[in-house]
């Protein structure tokens, strides 16, 4: 196999991997928070955390560099600070990632933390547990085939992710290129063959992960 | 001993304004559905706040909305044990009662699990998860779990109401045991003319969110105080026959 073609899949991986790492521990305190607390604001909370969803990735990347640019809101203080930009880096591939899936993982785990019955909360509570205990003790685990979906749904998401990724960590070869974004390089200069490769173990690799995550969500029932 | 409740609460156009107590002994709270019974119970409970009054469980406050007291449920220590039971449907039937030994030393908790499983009669079924176990069992396991740590009070909200007859008999009988064990009050809401009559040394008559009348359950039997208490109780219509006291 060709080693740039090796270089994207584990670059995708890696991307995915660490992005679902990020999105498991913001989005279940996220989900806990919009399940279980009211508070002023909390609607446009929850619109914030689903926009990503519905918005075109490019419309999310561009918001991400007025943020994160060199020049952004944030990048320029981090610029300022350490000579440093996330942009067109790999890790700029892992912001992107995070931000698009994690409306999933925060929709899904929501509901899952939604439906856990108030009686098994209300009975913790006279038993002596603190609200933290019962979280940590009755609520994630009674909740956790939703939060195993989304921890899913969130890989695949940014396993696929191309267009926010696109417009944070640019086409670089050898350095930024995942596998969609090689693929849409490839497509773009006529080398099907390679682009037929890339695709192919892209769907495969979605595919065996999604039977593996299915056969275990099915075993911790 | 005992448990003074002074209450009121307006919620969704109903409201509750009740006024009550209780010595060392097992008190039913007796009504019609929707007349809040349970309600009562869960402010006990700590699980909702009253707009006004006090609770207090032998001499100390757990709520006093004058002085701003409002123990919260975890810190209340009370027993309590819900209309469907509430078991962790994750844990086994041990694992059900540790949850409940919360603040006992680890090194103390394997003898206490123990010893409620053979106060309970729940050997052999330790390792069993609340699917796997049956009815009456489940009521057991719930028991235990409510008074590993030895509460000072002991509540329960139409726990046998799911029960058969037979069922239902014996687990008066494991309350009657429960008294005799623990030594606790007791405050049991239920619906059941025949619990309510059998099982209690104080009946509270519930209507319509107040106290129509606290006596024992002969006396309002015989006397009830009002036209709502004497259509609630009437036993002919549930073709019981009540001693004259």
């Amino acid at each position: 196999m060709d080693s740039s073609v090796l270089f994207s899949m584990r670059l995708s991986l890696q991307v995915a991997s660490v992005a679902t790492f990020f999105v498991v521990i913001v989005g279940i305190a996220a989900a806990y928070i919009l399940a279980r607390k009211n508070f002023c604001g909390k609607e446009v909370l929850d619109i914030v955390f689903t926009l990503p969803l519905v918005l075109p990735p490019t419309v999310t990347g561009y918001y991400l560099i007025i943020l994160f640019g060199r020049k952004g809101m944030v990048g320029r203080f981090i610029y300022e600070w350490t000579g440093w930009s996330i942009m067109f880096t790999w890790y700029a591939a892992v912001l992107a990632s995070f931000v698009v899936a994690l409306p999933l993982m925060v929709k899904t785990a929501q509901a899952a933390i939604e439906s856990v019955d108030k009686n098994l909360i209300n009975a913790s509570y006279t038993l002596g547990h603190s609200e933290f205990e019962t979280a940590l003790k009755v609520i994630l685990p009674l909740a956790k085939r939703g939060i195993m979906a989304g921890a899913v749904l969130s890989f695949a998401r940014a396993l696929g992710e191309f267009g926010a990724t696109l417009m944070l960590a640019g086409d670089l070869p050898g350095k930024t290129d995942t596998m969609p974004i090689a693929i849409y390089s490839l497509a773009g200069s006529g080398e099907w063959s390679k682009a037929n490769w890339m695709v192919v173990l892209l769907t495969l690799m979605s595919g065996i992960f999604l039977y593996f995550a299915n056969r275990y969500s099915k075993r911790i029932m | 001993m005992g448990l003074s409740v002074k209450l009121k609460k307006k919620l969704n156009g109903f409201s509750l304004d009740v006024e009550w107590r209780i010595g060392n002994e097992l008190a039913v709270l007796f009504g019609y559905s929707g007349a809040g019974k349970s309600m009562t119970l869960q402010m006990i409970a700590g699980l909702m706040t009253a707009d006004e009054g006090s609770i207090h469980v032998d001499s100390s406050t757990i709520f006093d909305s004058l002085s701003g007291v409002n123990v919260p449920a975890q810190r209340r220590h009370l027993g309590y044990v819900f209309q469907d039971l509430a078991l962790f449907p994750h844990m086994t039937v041990s694992e059900n009662i540790d949850y409940g030994a919360n603040g006992t030393a680890k090194r103390e908790r394997p003898g206490k699990i123990e010893q409620m499983v053979k106060l309970f009669h729940l050997q052999g079924l330790e390792h069993k998860y609340p699917s796997e176990i049956s009815g009456g069992q489940k009521q057991r396991v719930a028991f235990a779990r409510a008074l590993i740590r030895k509460p000072p009070l002991l509540l329960l909200d139409e726990p046998f109401s799911a029960l058969d007859n037979p069922l239902r008999l014996e687990m008066r009988e494991l309350l009657r045991d429960i008294r005799t064990t623990f030594d606790i009050p007791v405050v049991l809401v239920t619906h059941d003319i025949i619990e309510a009559y059998s099982m209690a040394d104080t009946l509270i008559i519930y209507v319509n969110g107040r106290v129509a009348q606290t006596a024992p359950p002969s006396e309002v039997f015989n006397n009830p105080a009002n036209k709502d208490v004497q259509a609630l109780v009437d036993a002919r219509r549930y073709g019981v026959q009540i001693a004259k006291s």
